[in-house]
């Protein structure tokens, strides 16, 4: 037998014996283990649908909103007195090359009617570019074109919600014949379905027209031209920062706001917008990091203590070693062994539980599991760490045991 | 033809509060390889730590310690753990076995913190049982033996290295005389083989088998003798 292999078989059975003992010291560090395993994988099935859902809104899109800037970030300007126009936008296609495709949007709920069916809704008044913007394709149909726009076409195109409502699920409306605000529209297309956004706004209830239209004909204008939204698609992901300063330089110079006065809009991207999500994710991992690392420390402890009485109660054994010829650290390694041992069961406890926690927590949650190889190997080479720290001065307290006290310890 | 064991001037001192209390008081003597020396004296006469020192568990405050040729009161603690596990063999009074551990893995241990090969440990482990009448019992548990059994086991172990020196502090002190009489022929069979054996007892009776009789006396030797008997155990053994 070589000495690491005694060593392992002479803790095992030492933890064999005192099974109560040794499952009760270890509880510790399964319950870290169980909550940091748990954690990690909740925390990045939940980042994950955020990321879906923020992808969903499309990539590389920037937004362009009426309002300034505070130091602490955007405030909330949506709505309000809207300062942006079609100019801007347009100038914005023309002139900022880091930015390949723009559209801008007027939008109002209104009560969209159907025969004897009528549903509130979001009308959204965009140019033909708007589906490019946004990297959103239709299901059927078409989206209505440059002419219908510079004609003021009555022309509608219904997301999948608004289909749902006023058709029924499955039903294909193009062709039909739909009354805004008393207004009659023939639905031309139906966009896909894009789901909720990550802040649970549902971005398939909206009835798109061109802009033209519905400026003039539905929503009415005070000032012609105002927009309440711009959009712009960055050419490329490494280009967002560019195209916003881009946008910024443009719109300023098209509001004629003087060096060091306050713009009366912000841009924001979509990526700052899942970075602040994200960053709110990681605040919470932090904090339930702490606690798994608190009930780590717990369970070190409870190793620690527990090790103590198993040298106490083995002082004769250690001293019957040291005669035979066992030297310090043969001593030393038997009891570091004791107490990796029982860490790493812990430990391989903790991952079973933790897995099990996020397993139930997602299904209820409807988030996809997504266990973490890195959490599970890190967190069992944690444990193991854990009873090598808080094994050591136990097993060196044995090691240095008076071989002669040893032998005669009753 | 130098002696296994030889000592000088030896002391052992130890701190009992302000004042010290001197175990050993300078104590010299050789003992040549092969010899059976038996060392008597009352409880607290220094017995017991001249066996410790001599079985390199204990290091002498002063004075000289040589053992097969070197000078081991000054070694470190790893060396003289070697030293323990490859040259020394003990038997003690209480026996000693880890308990819950198999004869075989306890007459194995020597071997393993000496780092013999693995195979060899079980062969060799075997035959150390064997040599004291345990063959078949290997797998037993110390709780599962008898005394003298026990007893037996510890020597298994402690030969199983063929140590130059076997130290035996009253290993007949726990056992009924007839079982004292089986545990002291092994130990007269192993003299015969050639072994040293340095065997402290208080009964005048089991000191009669060695041929050798050092009598300590408040930590000193107050007699070095060689009776006439000497060797009885020669006609012990059939």
């Amino acid at each position: 037998m070589t000495l690491l292999r005694m060593s392992i078989r002479t803790a095992l059975r030492a933890l064999r014996r005192n099974k109560l003992r040794s499952s009760l010291t270890m509880l510790g560090i399964v319950i870290g283990v169980a909550a940091v395993i748990a954690m990690v994988s909740i925390g990045q099935g939940a980042n994950a649908v955020v990321r879906e859902q923020i992808s969903s809104l499309g990539t590389d899109l920037l937004m362009v909103i009426p309002g300034a800037t505070t130091a602490s970030g955007a405030r909330s300007g949506w709505g309000g007195a809207s300062t942006l126009t079609v100019g801007d936008g347009q100038a914005i296609a023309r002139d900022a090359s880091a930015v390949d495709e723009v559209a801008w949007m007027r939008r109002q709920v209104v009560q969209v009617v159907s025969g004897d069916r009528n549903w509130s809704t979001v009308a959204q008044g965009v140019p033909p570019s708007y589906p490019l913007v946004r990297d959103w394709p239709l299901t059927s149909g078409s989206f209505f074109s440059e002419r219908d726009e510079e004609t003021a076409q009555r022309v509608a195109v219904l997301g999948r919600s608004v289909v749902e409502n006023l058709f029924g699920v499955g039903v294909d409306p193009v062709g039909e014949t739909i009354r805004i605000r008393d207004v009659p529209f023939r639905v031309v297309g139906v966009l896909a379905g894009k789901g909720q956004t990550a802040f649970g706004q549902d971005q398939d209830d909206v009835v798109m027209m061109p802009f033209s239209t519905a400026e003039r004909r539905v929503l009415g204008a005070k000032l012609v031209g105002n927009v309440d939204l711009i959009f712009a698609r960055a050419a490329s992901s490494d280009s967002i920062p560019e195209a916003i300063e881009q946008i910024t330089r443009i719109v300023r110079e098209r509001h004629r706001t003087q060096p060091g006065e306050e713009s009366d809009f912000t841009v924001r991207s979509l990526n700052d917008m899942a970075e602040a999500q994200q960053t709110t994710t990681r605040v919470l991992s932090l904090l339930l990091l702490l606690v798994a690392s608190i009930s780590l420390l717990v369970g070190g402890i409870g190793i620690m203590n527990i090790l103590l009485v198993s040298v106490t109660e083995r002082t004769r054994e250690i001293g019957i070693r040291m005669a035979v010829g066992a030297r310090e650290r043969h001593i030393l390694v038997q009891f570091l062994v004791e107490a990796v041992a029982l860490a790493l069961a812990g430990g391989i406890v903790g991952v079973v539980l933790g897995a099990l926690v996020a397993f139930a927590v997602s299904r209820v949650a409807g988030w996809p599991v997504l266990l973490s190889p890195a959490a599970i190997v890190g967190s069992v080479v944690f444990s193991a760490l854990v009873g090598t720290f808080f094994g050591f001065y136990p097993a060196r307290r044995a090691a240095r045991l008076d071989p002669i006290a040893a032998l005669r310890y009753e | 033809m130098e002696p296994l064991v030889e000592v000088r001037e030896l002391w052992r001192v130890y701190p009992m509060g302000d004042s010290e209390v001197a175990a050993l008081r300078g104590v010299s003597c050789r003992i040549d390889a092969g010899e059976w020396v038996a060392v008597m004296g009352a409880s607290g006469s220094g017995k017991s730590t001249f066996l410790n020192v001599l079985g390199c568990l204990d290091r002498p405050s002063r004075g000289s310690h040589r053992f097969a040729g070197r000078e081991v009161a000054t070694l470190s603690s790893d060396e003289r753990a070697s030293i323990r596990g490859r040259e020394l063999g003990f038997v003690f009074q209480s026996f000693q076995l880890i308990p819950r551990t198999s004869a075989l893995e306890n007459v194995e241990l020597p071997l393993v913190y000496s780092e013999v090969p693995a195979r060899e440990q079980e062969r060799r482990a075997r035959e150390a049982l064997a040599s004291v009448g345990l063959a078949g019992r290997e797998h037993h548990l110390p709780s599962q033996l008898s005394g003298g059994q026990q007893q037996r086991v510890a020597i298994a172990r402690a030969l199983v290295q063929r140590p130059r020196l076997l130290l035996a502090d009253e290993p007949t002190g726990n056992l009924d005389s007839r079982t004292s009489v089986e545990i002291l022929d092994i130990l007269a069979g192993l003299h015969r083989s050639g072994i040293t054996i340095v065997m402290v007892t208080h009964e005048a009776d089991v000191a009669a088998f060695a041929e050798r009789i050092l009598t300590f006396r408040d930590g000193e030797i107050v007699s070095d003798e060689r009776p006439e008997h000497a060797g009885a155990s020669r006609s012990v053994a059939p």
